[in-house]
């Protein structure tokens, strides 16, 4: 194709409280040959993103070289678990959305329940899919257009 | 031939896995996974199952048997279990989580043990089934073999 971007790999961070889930979709996203970041909760992902400070401060001394930032990291897409203890994906998406420098990230949500106000809700606070577990390679394989669109 | 009888085994073995219910087609999906670079995914995937039902079952029995059951954690729990279920295709102990799901919801203590019973059951069966199953793709690979998922395509 010639563009540049076929060279780099699109990184996708996946967000899922499952282990089981969670070792599903890192294979499902490194089939597609995407780059995973996988996280085990909302607040995890708040942390690798840069919306929230990892850690309890200054005093930490090892704490620089953990500390990561939206500039530092760049993540191509978010695919979160709907239902999660404390921040659920839901809470992860409207914080993702509300950010000036993450809101153009795409986001997409899976859950085990088909509730249709949960996924309209999600779809109105600018989910691009919500996909229902068991996810599919078929669901994967739509993340691509998604992707792709977030070059332009 | 020896190998020929395996895969034969095999096939024979699934297929009735497949036509009891007791699998459903995620499970084959699991094996869409699997290849060269990651040869035994399907058996990490199952064994983290087999160890998150059984921890699962055990805080079920412990949050019934309390005096004052507190019903949204077992709910909790049982959708926990539902979720890892369907994950690997295990369909018979998804669906009694489903009917457990609406005890909770009913706050009705007599079915939730009832239910649990079931789901341990089911569980057990399963697990049997699997081990055999992973048993059985041993003795193919041993004897020069692999295995055949295409005639699994449902």
């Amino acid at each position: 194709m010639g563009l540049v971007a076929s060279e780099t790999q699109f990184h996708v961070l996946a967000v899922d409280d499952s282990l089981i889930d969670r070792k599903l979709i890192e294979r499902l996203l490194k089939t597609s040959s995407y780059q995973v970041t996988v996280v085990d909760s909302g607040v995890k992902a708040l942390e690798f993103l840069g919306l929230i400070e990892d850690g309890c401060g200054s005093n930490d001394t090892s704490s620089n070289s953990t500390r990561r930032n939206h500039h530092e990291v760049e993540v191509n897409l978010i695919i979160t678990d709907y239902c999660m203890p404390g921040v659920t994906g839901y809470d992860l998406l409207r914080k993702i959305k509300e950010s000036t420098s993450l809101r153009n990230i795409p986001v997409v949500i899976m859950s085990s329940e088909n509730v249709p106000s949960r996924i309209s809700s999600c779809l109105e606070e600018g989910a691009e899919e919500f996909f229902l577990k068991p996810v599919q390679q078929s669901d994967v394989n739509k993340l691509r257009l998604h992707l792709l669109r977030g070059m332009g | 031939m020896e190998l020929n009888r395996l895969q034969r085994s095999f096939l024979e073995y699934t297929a009735a896995l497949f036509r009891e219910g007791f699998l459903d087609s995620q499970f084959s999906q699991l094996y869409q996974l699997q290849d060269e670079s990651n040869p035994e995914f399907v058996v990490e995937v199952v064994s983290l199952f087999f160890d998150d039902s059984e921890r699962l079952i055990n805080d079920l029995s412990r949050a019934l048997d309390q005096t004052n059951v507190d019903f949204k954690k077992i709910d909790a729990h049982v959708h926990q279990l539902k979720g890892s279920s369907s994950s690997i295709g295990a369909q018979r102990v998804k669906n009694s989580c489903v009917s457990f799901r609406n005890f909770c919801e009913a706050q009705n203590i007599e079915g939730c043990l009832s239910c649990l019973q079931q789901v341990q059951q089911e569980y057990l069966l399963i697990k049997n089934k699997l081990e055999a199953l992973f048993q059985l793709e041993k003795q193919i690979v041993a004897a020069g073999g692999a295995i055949n998922t295409v005639e699994w395509m449902l």
